[in-house]
Formats: structure tokens, C-alpha cells, sequence
């Protein structure tokens, strides 16, 4: 049979039932201001990672808590853990650590065990 | 204002105590109001006639230095060694604009163009929308909430007029400079109000004003010395920096130097948002914890000039209900 290339899609629905969001899970329980992000992005804006990398804190974010983990889990190692983005953010998020935590959680994880 | 003037209409005996030199608070600084763009010499105009009425005695330039009761009188003790006695107090201290200097990061003070939305409306009253240079600004932003929603500053609160203070502004600007490019940076847009949506509308639709959401992190300069600011473009997913000729600055509400004082000499309850704290959130918004001492506008959160004078008038009735009583 003739091969014209087609496949299927990955569909790029978050299916957020069948999702793994135990990495904001674990974030949530050891830095509970991590609740408060409202996404505004002063994180991002400010991160020299994010200006030269696709690191931006604010998607990471949103992405843990859908439990979208792959994109966090390659870029995540950009940060330098300099906490520019905790001076910035407007709901007192300790961002810096929420990093720390997140690759902590990945590296506890057996199924994104960097 | 209203309240004296709802008062001595009614009949009762009114002593209005102003710290400023006239009564009036911001409203004489503003330039046009939303929704409708109406002057705000206007709605002063409608206020000072309010007070003006036989009943009400005026002292500005006062302030009050100490405030006791003894039984059911108040009494309360001026900067000028007055003493007034009172059945009843409203306290109607309003708000302080907070000082944008204090967002150090945005370069208020520092840079020549950056400025704040009062600032703004002192241009609009002056006739003058120009830069420092005395050049006219081709690209303006305007930052919402400066000074609210954010932890940084200690305010966690909404101060709710600066969404539509804001694209009001935008407007404006667009109106004095036709081809002027204008860039509101919000985190939310909050159109609760009466029209507010529309007016949302209407800036993009017939004024092209730009919205772009994110939180500015920073303003700066370039080596040629234009402003620069940086934000995350977050409905692109991208960092973005954009150089502006000016920066205006949404400041938000807090509660008065003035009315802080008051609080503390009269024992009156505040919030975690520091105004003052109402007896009852849905039923008794004019009511302090103190018998016989009342709330009207605000003092006790932000609000519009119509909410405020709907405040000031529900205050007065529960004056006169508290009189009449005998209980707050």
C-alpha cells in the first residue's frame, strides 16, 4: 500500500482526569503559597533564563498543576535559582523554592526520574 | 459632604472638620469622571452645595487631636482649642492615592516620564499632555495595579478603580494625540461596573487601544535614554520588552494618614486592608464598633464617587435611626 505519510495526532487535549499532577501536589504541600500564583508572569518577565531559554516560571506553573510535566521536566534545569522572580511576584509566591521543589519532586519520581 | 448636607436637611446640626485648606478631597484634582466623561467640577459643585446650608458649620484647616465620649456626647478636640460636643460622628476621613515612588522598581521619581494616573489627570486639567522634554508623547503605557494585588507593598487588596480609571485614561490620551500608540499592561480586567465593559469595548473598537496581560516586572532605560519596560507577554507565552515615551502608573487606594490617626484615638476597628472595618459587611457597612460613631465612604474601602455618595447617604440614615433610638 502506498505510504503518504499520515499519522495519528497526539492529541493535545489536557486530559486532566487521567493526568499526573502529583509534582504540584508534592509543591503544594511543602510551599502552600504556591496556591496563590494568578499567573500575572512578573516571574517570567524578569527571569534571565526565560529571556534566553523557554523557561518561563508562570507557564511551569500552570502546566504542574494541569499536570502537563514533560515540558517542566526538560526546561526546568534553566533555572539558576538567582530569585529575581520571588522579589517581583505581587502574591508572595516563593517561587525560588517552588523550583527547588519541583526538581526535587522530579527526581523523587520514578516515573520522570531526571 | 453629603452626609452634612443629607443631615442638615433633615434638620440636624452639622460640624464638618476638613485637615485640608478646602473640602473636597481628590475630586478637585480629577478632570473627567467615568463611566460618562462628565467633569468632575461638576459633581464638587453638586457637593459644595450641598453644604451649603445654615445647619452646617465648616472649620478646614483642622485637625482633630482628641475624641472621647462621655455618656452619649462625643466630644472632639481641634488643633485650634475648639470642642465640639456631638450626638453622633461620621467619620468620612476617605483615602490616600498610594505613593508610586514606593513601587520603586517602576522608577517613579527617577525617570523623568514616568508618572502616576493623578499626575495624568493634572495634565488632562491643565490642558497639557507633554513629556519632561515638552515634547508630545507618541508611546504610552499605562501599568494597572500599582500599589494593589500586590503582597509587596502590603496591599492585598483590590482597589477596583483603576481598571476603568485606566482605559478611561487611554482614551483620553488618544483623544488629545491621534496617532498616539497606548499599551494598557493588566494582570486582570476588572469591568464590574455600570458601562465599564462597554467603555472596554469602545477603547478597542473606536480608540485601538492595545491590552497586553502581564504583570510589568520592571521599568528601566535604554542607552538613549527612552523608558523600557519588561513584562511577560503571558497570553503569548513569551517575555516581552517595549520601549515607551511614557509610563503612567495606576495608583491605588489606601487608607488615610488621617483616618489611621482617628482609628487609633477612637479605639475604631480596622481590617487586614487597614480601612476601617464596618460592624457588618452586608447590613451595617456604616457602622463601627463604636456606638454612635459611623462610616461613610472611603474609609472603609475603595469605591466610585457614586458609590461613595449612596454610602454618605445610608449613612446619614443610620444617624437618624441611632438618634431617634437612641441605639447605633
Amino acid at each position: 500500500m502506498e505510504k503518504f505519510g499520515f499519522t495519528l495526532s497526539k492529541g493535545r487535549v489536557i486530559n486532566y482526569d487521567s493526568n499526573d499532577r502529583s509534582i504540584a501536589d508534592y509543591i503544594l504541600q511543602m510551599e502552600p503559597s504556591f496556591r496563590s500564583c494568578i499567573e500575572c508572569g512578573a516571574c517570567a518577565a524578569t527571569c534571565t533564563a526565560g529571556n534566553f531559554t523557554e523557561f518561563s516560571l508562570r507557564e511551569f506553573n500552570i502546566l504542574m498543576k494541569r499536570g502537563e510535566n514533560d515540558q517542566v521536566r526538560e526546561h526546568i534545569r534553566k533555572c539558576m535559582l538567582c530569585g529575581k522572580c520571588s522579589l517581583v511576584c505581587p502574591r508572595g509566591v516563593n517561587t525560588r523554592n517552588v523550583i527547588v521543589l519541583a526538581k526535587e519532586a522530579f527526581q523523587k519520581s520514578e516515573s520522570y526520574a531526571i | 459632604m453629603e452626609v452634612a448636607g443629607q443631615l442638615a436637611s433633615l434638620g440636624c446640626q452639622v460640624t464638618l472638620i476638613e485637615k485640608e485648606q478646602e473640602t473636597g478631597g481628590h475630586l478637585k484634582n480629577w478632570y473627567h469622571l467615568f463611566p460618562d466623561r462628565r467633569s468632575s467640577d461638576e459633581v464638587a459643585e453638586y457637593l459644595n452645595k450641598q453644604i451649603d446650608h445654615d445647619n452646617i458649620s465648616i472649620y478646614v484647616a483642622t485637625t482633630i487631636l482628641q475624641m472621647e465620649r462621655k455618656n452619649r456626647t462625643f466630644i472632639i478636640k481641634t488643633d485650634h482649642g475648639k470642642e465640639i460636643y456631638a450626638d453622633a460622628v461620621v467619620v468620612a476621613t476617605g483615602f490616600d492615592l498610594f505613593r508610586s515612588e514606593r513601587k520603586e522598581e517602576y522608577g517613579y521619581g527617577i525617570y523623568d516620564n514616568v508618572i502616576s494616573s493623578a499626575d495624568l489627570e493634572l495634565m488632562f486639567r491643565k490642558g497639557e499632555l507633554k513629556l519632561a522634554n515638552g515634547k508630545t508623547p507618541g508611546k504610552i503605557g499605562l501599568v494597572h495595579c500599582v500599589g494593589s494585588r500586590d503582597e509587596k507593598v502590603g496591599n492585598r487588596y483590590c482597589s477596583k478603580l483603576c481598571c476603568i480609571t485606566a482605559v478611561k485614561q487611554a482614551i483620553e490620551i488618544k483623544e488629545r494625540i491621534k496617532d498616539a500608540r497606548v499599551f494598557c499592561f493588566y494582570m486582570d480586567m476588572r469591568m464590574g461596573g455600570a458601562l465599564y465593559e462597554e467603555i472596554y469595548r469602545e477603547a478597542q473598537e473606536k480608540y485601538g487601544i492595545n491590552f497586553i496581560r502581564g504583570k510589568v516586572s520592571e521599568a528601566g532605560v535604554t542607552i538613549n535614554n527612552n523608558l523600557v519596560v519588561k513584562v511577560e507577554d503571558t497570553l503569548a507565552g513569551r517575555p516581552l520588552k517595549m520601549e515607551l515615551d511614557m509610563l503612567v502608573l495606576m495608583a491605588g487606594m489606601e487608607m488615610s494618614e488621617g483616618g489611621r490617626k482617628i482609628a487609633e484615638m477612637g479605639g475604631l476597628r480596622t481590617g487586614e486592608n487597614r480601612f476601617f472595618a464596618a460592624a457588618d459587611n452586608h447590613y451595617g457597612s456604616n457602622n463601627s464598633n463604636i456606638e454612635g460613631i459611623f462610616y461613610a465612604g472611603t474609609c472603609t474601602a475603595p469605591m466610585t464617587i457614586t458609590e461613595t455618595i449612596s454610602h454618605a447617604r445610608a449613612a446619614a440614615t443610620s444617624v437618624i435611626n441611632y438618634l431617634k433610638s437612641g441605639k447605633s
